[in-house]
């Protein structure tokens, strides 16, 4: 655990180099996120705080390759143009994700291998950023002192603290949250992060240094604006920062449905182990 | 880390185990043979606390942890024990829970349940004194099974009898290994650990988190009409409303794995959760299949309070169990073919 000082001087570094690439950049941004649309003020929930209620979905390209890339075949030829690769512009700020040398390498072998390594082939739960950007939608259900997300994919959840905040008391998958409200913006501060979930299908990766801050605003009724600044200095150069709308699915029998997927992904980790085994 | 935890967890159950306090109803010698009174007629009247939205608050941490049965055991013929004989039994079950391999002998294995968790000593016990959790059929038994049920447990054990043995295939060990279901129903029915909850309300939802296996039902609230009946699930599909200050829940869209006690996938509950102190909550539940049960029938057990948080129980990811048991009969099974082979050269 790094001591809160270290993390304050190199989230401001961060920020510091943060804006100076953005101002680099300005015209090669990916044009997903919206233009600052100009102040809109969100229904309130009872006790006076924007209501981010609702089923929730990102609609983009970013859960399989959070870069730029283009349209590529899927990983087997049996299934033809159904699985494969949906080209996308990205959803990285800036374009390319600031990588060290040795991390770089290690996100090339985890693309050359991910069908094997991939923590979504087996079922497991998805970490963040990634669940905010799976094609499944998730619901947000806001309380005063929690905030919950709940995700089709794996059954995923998220707690977000917003009263009795502590730090995270283990490691885990999802990370461990605490909220506060900025106005018109939730943001969540999550660590505790372990090392063994990706950000998405092209093995792009983080260590349980992992450091996620996020922000959710209100731009209309039906759409959230969400950017996540990512920190891991086991693996990346300086904080970066992602950036998306979510969708409400605005179906009026919208619902998260079931997606236990572990059942689909007992083959692929046991199916060796058969009396006789899968080929 | 994990020290730490154990560390909170265990302050955390020492604490729940301090405040114990006894939530059902003392029983009346009158009342012995008849359905339980729903509360004691000398209790004060509880009034709910409410959500900022006026409903009634039933938000917070609470536990199911008990040892009660589903079903009566045979011999009992009362309601409820004795708060002294409730003591006897739970020490009895805790005994058969802790019961592992004999100290010493080949087969001997260390794996304390109690240190790692996967017993009731964890959390906070209920202290529900009824002898079982089904209340109606008055016996505490499950109501007779209908031919059409008998059939169907019959194709059932017949199907799994043409999977295999039990470690052929991942897919023959029971759903609870494996991380896929367990006892989160609906009905919610204790679970050997792990027996943590979380309810969070907003004005719309009601949202059940249940620590095992990291389920979340999010039960709408709005007067929407269930799923379509082609989606199916474990779970099933949740709607709910306020009767009073009562939570009712009715679940249908079951598949046909879960299997509930022989159910088949046309199961229907009915939950009803009734804030009935600071400390607990009423739990009442109906099962309705008439193509599996004669009659309806329902259970009732309290939920009680316990400290958060409810921690991310990565249980599917963290599954060295399957492929260990697997690998060990794979071994076994390689073993005896070259002991065989062995016995047929030497002959």
């Amino acid at each position: 655990m790094r001591t809160r000082c270290v993390s304050s001087i190199i989230v401001a570094a961060g920020l510091f180099l943060g804006i100076i690439t953005v101002f680099g950049q300005a015209a090669r941004a990916p044009a997903q996120t919206p233009a600052q649309a100009p102040a809109y003020r969100a229904p309130r929930t009872k006790d006076g705080k924007p209501n981010l209620s609702g089923v929730w979905q990102g609609v983009n390209e970013a859960y399989w390759d959070i870069e730029a890339h283009s349209a590529a075949p899927g990983p087997f030829w049996q299934l033809g143009a159904a699985y494969s690769v949906a080209p996308g512009v990205g959803i990285v700020e800036g374009g390319k994700i600031p990588y060290k040398p040795e991390a770089l390498e290690k996100k090339k072998q985890n693309f050359a291998n991910r069908m094997s390594l991939d923590p979504e082939t087996k079922c497991y739960l998805p970490g963040v950023p990634r669940a905010m950007y799976m094609p499944y939608p998730f619901q947000i259900v806001q309380s005063t002192k929690q905030i919950m997300m709940v995700f089709e994919f794996a059954g995923a959840l998220r707690t977000i603290y917003m009263a009795d905040q502590t730090e995270a008391p283990a490691d885990s998958w999802m990370g461990w949250s605490n909220g506060r409200w900025e106005g018109e913006t939730l943001v969540i501060d999550t660590t505790g992060f372990n090392d063994l979930s990706w950000f998405d299908r092209a093995g792009n990766f983080h260590s349980d240094a992992l450091h996620v801050v996020e922000r959710l605003t209100a731009i209309d009724a039906d759409h959230l604006n969400y950017e996540a600044t990512i920190e891991d200095p086991n693996v990346f150069t300086r904080p970066w920062k992602i950036s998306m709308p979510l969708y409400r699915r605005i179906e009026k029998n919208a619902q998260i449905l079931e997606y236990k997927c572990v059942e689909f992904a007992e083959d692929l980790i046991y199916g060796q182990l058969r009396k006789v085994p899968l080929k | 880390m994990n020290h730490r935890l154990a560390t909170f967890l265990g302050i955390a159950a020492l604490l729940a185990l301090i405040v114990v306090i006894l939530l059902a109803p003392a029983p009346a010698a009158a009342q012995a043979q008849k359905a339980a009174p729903k509360a004691a007629a000398s209790t004060k009247p509880w009034t709910a606390p409410r959500t900022p939205d006026g409903q009634p608050d039933l938000q917070g941490y609470w536990t199911n942890n008990s040892y009660t049965p589903l079903e009566r055991p045979n011999g009992v013929t009362k309601d409820f024990y004795t708060p002294a004989e409730l003591e006897e039994a739970n020490k009895k079950a805790a005994e058969r829970e802790e019961e592992q391999t004999a100290p010493g002998t080949v087969a001997d294995v260390h794996y304390d349940f109690t240190q790692f968790g996967l017993d009731r000593s964890q959390t906070r016990l209920t202290g529900n004194l009824r002898t079982s959790v089904i209340v109606e059929p008055a016996n505490g038994k499950l109501p007779p099974v209908t031919s059409e049920g008998q059939k169907r447990a019959a194709d059932r054990a017949a199907e799994r009898k043409k999977q295999g043995a039990q470690y052929d295939q991942v897919q023959n060990i029971p759903l609870g290994s494996r991380c896929v279901y367990s006892n989160a129903g609906p009905p919610m029915l204790p679970p050997g650990y792990n027996p943590a909850y979380e309810i969070l309300q907003s004005k719309d939802t009601v949202t059940i988190l249940i620590e095992m296996l990291h389920e979340a039902r999010v039960i709408p609230l709005d007067g929407r009409p269930h799923a379509p009946e082609g989606y199916r699930s474990w779970l099933g599909d949740s709607r709910g409303h306020w009767e009073g200050d009562t939570l009712v829940v009715e679940t249908t869209n079951f598949n046909d794995k879960a299997a509930f006690r022989g159910a088949s996938e046309n199961m229907k509950v009915i939950e009803r959760f009734t804030r009935v102190s600071d400390d607990a909550i009423r739990y009442e539940f109906t099962v309705h299949d008439p193509s599996t049960w004669e009659i309806p029938w329902k259970g009732e057990m309290p939920f009680v309070k316990i400290n958060g948080p409810v921690f991310e129980h990565a249980c599917h990811e963290g599954n060295y169990g399957v492929a260990n048991t697997l690998k060990a009969v794979r071994m076994e099974e390689k073993k005896a073919a070259e002991d065989a082979a062995k016995k047929a050269g030497s002959k």
